[in-house]
């Protein structure tokens, strides 16, 4: 067989570091690092999800073709998130105080 | 079909045939990706628009409950890489070994999961008619936590008012996406938990071994995606805004 092997010792490495890093996300959200705080906990997310890609799902060894249907998968996700986002971030002035201020005016509306 | 020992006829070789299995489990796991894609986000749209709703929510959940869940699944997911491993160097025992181990530590995250909605069950904090984000700060009891918790929890209700006076409709809805998400991840994982009994059957047949063990890294790739899926969770639904608190 031609595949590659990953030693237990990679595994148990690839453990260790997402244990460290669940715990490092845990504690900096005990910090306030103002609009920091999102960005952190996603960055360590994704590296952690990056780990698991690459060594526990055996990423970095497949083939050419496997690994292009895995970056696809992210790069439909990107264009799902980003074009969506894009979209709702741009339809008000301030989207945030709009659709507040909207579902707050339907409300007295109701009432 | 015609089919020698595992190799089916369309295949020419073992590893052409574990290549296309391969192959095809990751074109499944790029839709599951878009899948959850769309509930994450509905979360980050809706989160977005009522900050002050989705950060009081988010204080509700347990974090200790939470951060020990994501431990067991990452443990499960060590245990799962190793069963494929096994697998690929022939250790037969070892295989169904770490198959059970992934088994139990799955189980014990869908128990906690139990408890944590039974928790925000007696909160009142399932969507609904008796859905209220004040219940626990109207009606303490032991059940809704520490006197200190409940006071830092009614201030930051307070607070919220004055920014959304709707905030417990807003709250609902980030209970609702709550449940939504995390409830899809467990029923996942129930699925999961199916295919590893089934492969715990196989395996104690002996039919994995160097030449043969897709069934098992395939359903691996399944778990260790299932275990991506909470690595996201996590952090949006239990961390953010949590210095609040």
């Amino acid at each position: 067989m031609s595949e590659h092997i990953v030693s237990p010792k990679i595994y148990v490495v690839i453990l260790l570091a997402l244990m460290l890093g669940t715990f490092l996300t845990v504690f900096a959200a005990t910090r306030d690092f103002g609009p920091m705080n999102i960005v952190i906990a996603l960055g360590i997310a994704t590296i952690k999800a990056t780990l698991v890609i690459l060594f526990f799902m055996h990423g970095k060894y497949s083939s050419r073709r496997t690994k292009l249907v895995i970056v696809s998968g992210f790069f439909w996700l990107a264009i799902m998130l980003g074009l969506t986002i894009a979209d709702y971030s741009t339809r008000h002035a301030e989207p945030s105080r709009s659709l507040l201020e909207e579902s707050t005016s339907l409300r007295l509306l109701h009432s | 079909m015609h089919r020698t020992g595992e190799l089916y006829g369309q295949f020419q070789t073992l590893d052409q045939q574990k290549e296309t299995a391969t192959l095809g489990m990751w074109v499944f796991l790029v839709t599951e990706i878009l899948f959850f894609g769309g509930l994450f986000l509905t979360y980050t749209i809706n989160r977005h628009a009522f900050s002050t709703a989705f950060g009081i929510g988010g204080n509700m959940l347990d974090l200790t409950l939470g951060a020990a869940n994501t431990v067991v699944l990452i443990l499960s997911s060590l245990t799962m890489a190793m069963a494929v491993w096994s697998a690929t160097t022939s250790r037969k025992s070892l295989v169904t070994i770490f198959l059970i181990l992934t088994l139990m530590l799955g189980g014990v995250f869908l128990g906690v999961k139990v408890i944590e909605y039974k928790q925000k069950f007696d909160h009142h904090l399932i969507p609904g008619a008796n859905f209220d984000i004040s219940y626990c700060v109207k009606n303490p009891s032991p059940v809704c936590g520490t006197p200190a918790e409940l006071a830092s929890e009614a201030k930051e209700i307070e607070e919220g008012l004055k920014v959304d006076p709707d905030l417990n409709a807003h709250a609902q809805l980030y209970f609702s996406l709550y449940f939504g998400m995390t409830g899809l991840h467990a029923l996942h994982m129930v699925v999961g938990a199916g295919l590893l009994l089934w492969l715990i059957g196989q395996s104690l047949k002996g039919r994995f071994d160097a030449n043969y063990n897709t069934p098992v890294e395939n359903i691996g790739l399944y778990w260790h995606f299932v275990d991506i899926v909470w690595i996201y969770l996590f952090p949006l639904l239990y961390l953010i805004n949590r210095h609040l608190a």
